[in-house]
């Protein structure tokens, strides 16, 4: 753990002036590229002054693109999060042909265009896909429709969870189940009783992550709404029509709020760090230790 | 009573069995589809579809503009992880919760705001002699932007592990800073920035969002091949959007696969800790 | 209760942990399994807990002659304490004790008054009373270490499996809880196996040795007959005879 430390860091042997520049050079950067377009959103919001911001979120149907985005993460989240939950579970308690290659999967979602994820629920429930006709006959809709929607939530976001999970479980290590076990603990009393309260401030943090990606996820949603004005439209999508509709005062005001979001799911991040004192993934693979979870800590 | 049994905690057959059954619906059934999809009208068609000329135009942007993205990363990734680990000045924590920005932010967020920036009354773009957004360089900019973390966040640790005293031994030998940093520390880092740069790239490749805005997807010129999927579904070609999705969910595999190797190879060469 | 091990094979992603080992355990007895790190010891004790299990064909195990080889640990009634002790941090010390009583079924678990007096008397046997409410972060390794065997004994146990006992500890602390043991083993008279890399430890306390290297015995016998007449080179350099 201690090469991840944030608190500790080298001392160096730099000459002034390169520290100096180099110093500069990344203030200006991270500056210029990060941090200078977080500062546009909200000078933009509130270019129009504060009564066309608030304005914004008295319109229908940005307030029901809102409704329906926390609607579509009250869905996924909590799917993702059970998810996350036993695929940690099984990854990191039992050693079985291809755990490692299940794990290596389980990140796939992240490293393919959101695109692409609405376009393979497209592809089986579409007009035109696989079920479309046997669901138009029955009078389901999925694609441009809420189920859709769901469902690209969540092929976008289910890494989450089990990745902030898989490495802390690994680290722990499973010493206290196995006590748990040889002092009669059966099923999910080794669950609730031990696992749970030792990963609690991990699954939180997984679970902030999973809802700040499915609430602002654009690509893979956008694929599958259909663009249905005030029926399918979640946040996201809503910016992308004010904007199109040169209402950049609206858009912005918008996408504030995903902005804070934001900020506060990295505050939360630092916090953690800091308490844990190390640092906790975002979205790059942690690089782990291939352990036999049956083996001993040693 | 089981005759034999490999499992001293509970829960093997439930928490695989969710968990396949999950993936299996949601990525693996959904991935066959594609399959069929795509080679349904036969090979030569999924070529043609993957060769048309319009898809070869936007390939330059998503694979060419990536990779130029994640280079440039790996070079300002650098300075920056050197910084935010080995010195020390107010401001180097927040510095430091800044680089996450990117993921934090939705990507139709970080499009706009590009966007607002770049066009040419924008803040940054009313300054330059030059058109930034809807060109390729707008491209380039929003992609450099959602790979920026991947890279310094992958440097950092290898940086804040490395011992000091490999470079004050070679010091002590009278070896000058230039001679230190290319024959102790670059061979030290390079893995962790490779590995950097292929996770941008791997982003970059993919992305969407937050780089339509600001592209202006003009055909043939500022045209994502993400954004050309959308489009033959919008206009109901199935095969073609398939043949694209198809495509680019291969080069994703390779991609990952590309990253698993990269990673081993960093571990190895930092010690293989976590 | 008496212990018997046959013929315990076990392998590990190709790496063989055991090969072919037997060993027998009588009622009352303190065995100390000794060998290098890699030796196999933590597996074989680990295989007699039902912490792990051998392969297919890879032998049985037999506790006062009835074969548990694939029971659970807890339907084989051993009590195991953990090498880092493996401690409920989330939990108190009265918490952690009672743990195996509170996870009974209703209808077997002892009312509540009932274990909270269980979990003082056996404070009070490992020398700690009083120190229900404390949680194990706050003591010190020996404390926590008797913790667990308080944790383990809570549940009456017919045997007692110890994970290098003592090899988180100081060396002033190791000799007291060394002491500590015997005495505590001579008093109950529990049927008792633990794992050592320390071989003064191992015949200083225990009645039985046995020596384990690459997965197999190289020698068991009292601390007596091990010393008088090693059985190999192994033995002998690894007990240091070569070095004088």
């Amino acid at each position: 753990m201690s090469s991840l430390s944030i608190t500790s860091h080298t001392p160096n042997h730099d000459p002034k002036p390169v520290v100096y520049a180099l110093t500069a050079f990344t203030f200006l950067t991270v500056g210029l590229l990060l941090f200078l377009p977080l500062v546009a959103v909200f000078a933009e919001a509130f270019s129009k002054g504060p009564s066309v911001f608030w304005e914004t979120f008295r319109d229908p149907v940005t307030q029901n693109s809102i409704l329906l985005t926390l609607k579509v993460a009250v869905v996924a989240v909590p799917l993702n999060t059970i998810f996350g939950m036993a695929a940690a579970w099984a990854v990191t308690r039992f050693t079985f042909t291809g755990r490692r290659f299940l794990i290596s999967l389980i990140e796939l979602p992240l490293w393919v265009s959101p695109v692409i994820g609405g376009l393979l629920y497209t592809l089986i429930f579409g007009l035109q896909g696989w079920l479309g006709r046997s669901l138009e006959e029955h009078d389901i809709q999925i694609i441009f429709a809420y189920p859709g929607l769901v469902l690209a939530t969540i092929f976008v976001t289910f890494p989450f969870v089990a990745r902030v999970l898989i490495p802390l479980m690994e680290s722990l290590g499973q010493a206290e189940e196995e006590a748990a076990v040889t002092l009669g603990a059966r099923g999910w009393q080794v669950f609730f009783r031990i696992t749970l309260p030792r990963i609690k401030i991990g699954l939180f943090y997984g679970i902030i992550l999973c809802n700040a990606r499915a609430m602002g996820e654009f690509g893979a949603v956008s694929v599958v709404s259909g663009h249905i004005r005030n029926q399918t439209c979640t946040m996201p999508l809503q910016i992308e029509i004010l904007h199109s509709e040169y209402q950049f005062a609206h858009a912005f005001a918008l996408a504030s709020v995903l902005s804070l979001l934001g900020i506060l799911t990295l505050l939360l991040k630092v916090y953690l760090e800091g308490q844990a004192s190390r640092r906790l993934p975002i979205e790059i693979p942690e690089r782990r230790r291939h352990r036999d979870p049956a083996t001993p800590l040693p | 009573m089981p005759r034999t049994r490999t499992h001293v905690l509970p829960g093997f057959q439930l928490s695989l069995g969710f968990t396949l059954f999950y993936f299996g619906i949601l990525v693996l059934v959904p991935v066959v589809a594609l399959t069929f999809r795509t080679f349904s009208q036969g090979f030569p068609a999924f070529l043609g579809t993957i060769l048309e000329e319009r898809a070869i135009a936007s390939y330059k942007n998503s694979f060419g503009l990536s990779l130029l993205a994640g280079g440039f990363d790996g070079v300002i990734g650098l300075g920056i992880a050197w910084v935010l680990t080995r010195y020390d000045f107010p401001g180097r924590r927040l510095l430091d919760a800044l680089i996450d920005l990117p993921f934090a932010l939705p990507t139709a967020v970080a499009g706009i705001a590009l966007t607002a920036l770049y066009s040419p009354e924008g803040w940054i773009g009313k300054l330059l002699p030059f058109k930034v957004a809807y060109t390729p360089l707008g491209i380039f900019i929003a992609l450099a932007f959602v790979g920026l973390p991947f890279v310094v966040r992958t440097i950092q640790p290898v940086l804040a592990q490395l011992p000091v005293e490999l470079e004050e031994a070679a010091a002590c030998l009278g070896a000058s800073r230039f001679l230190i940093f290319t024959k102790v520390l670059f061979p030290a880092v390079l893995p962790a920035v490779l590995t950097g740069i292929t996770l941008a790239f791997g982003r970059a490749v993919g992305e969407y969002g937050s780089v339509i805005f600001i592209a202006g997807n003009i055909a043939y010129y500022t045209e994502i091949t993400p954004l050309l999927i959308v489009m033959k579904l919008e206009q109901f070609q199935y095969p073609a959007a398939a043949g694209l999705g198809f495509f680019m969910l291969i080069v994703s595999f390779f991609i990952l696969f590309l990253i698993q190797i990269l990673q081993t190879w960093n571990a190895r060469r930092s010690g293989g800790r976590i | 209760m008496s212990i018997r091990v046959e013929n315990i094979s076990k392998v590990f992603e190709r790496f063989p942990a055991l090969n072919g080992v037997s060993l027998e355990v009588k009622e009352g007895d303190l065995l100390a399994l000794l060998g290098p790190s890699g030796s196999g010891k933590t597996t074989l004790l680990r295989i007699i807990a039902g912490l792990e299990f051998p392969g297919r064909d890879g032998g049985k195990v037999f506790l006062d002659g009835r074969e548990v080889t694939w029971e659970s640990a807890y339907a084989r009634r051993a009590g195991f304490v953990f090498q880092h002790y493996a401690l409920f941090n989330h939990m108190t010390v009265g918490e952690n004790i009672a743990f195996g009583l509170r996870v009974r079924p209703r209808n077997t678990r002892p009312p509540e008054a009932q274990i909270r007096r269980k979990v003082s008397e056996l404070l009070t046997m490992v020398q700690l009373p009083g120190l229900e409410d404390r949680f194990p972060t706050q003591l010190s390794g020996g404390q926590r270490q008797r913790i667990a065997l308080a944790r383990a004994l809570a549940v009456e146990p017919k045997i007692l499996l110890l994970d290098e006992p003592f090899g988180a500890l100081d060396a002033k602390v190791r000799k007291e809880l060394r002491k500590w043991l015997r005495e505590f083993h001579d008093r109950t008279g529990l049927t008792t196996i633990f794992v050592t890399h320390d071989q003064d430890e191992a015949f200083e306390l225990a009645d039985h040795v046995v020596i384990l290297h690459e997965g197999k015995i190289q020698q068991s016998g009292t601390p007596k007959e091990i010393t008088s007449s090693p059985a190999n080179t192994f033995v002998s350099d690894f007990l240091g005879f070569n070095d004088s």
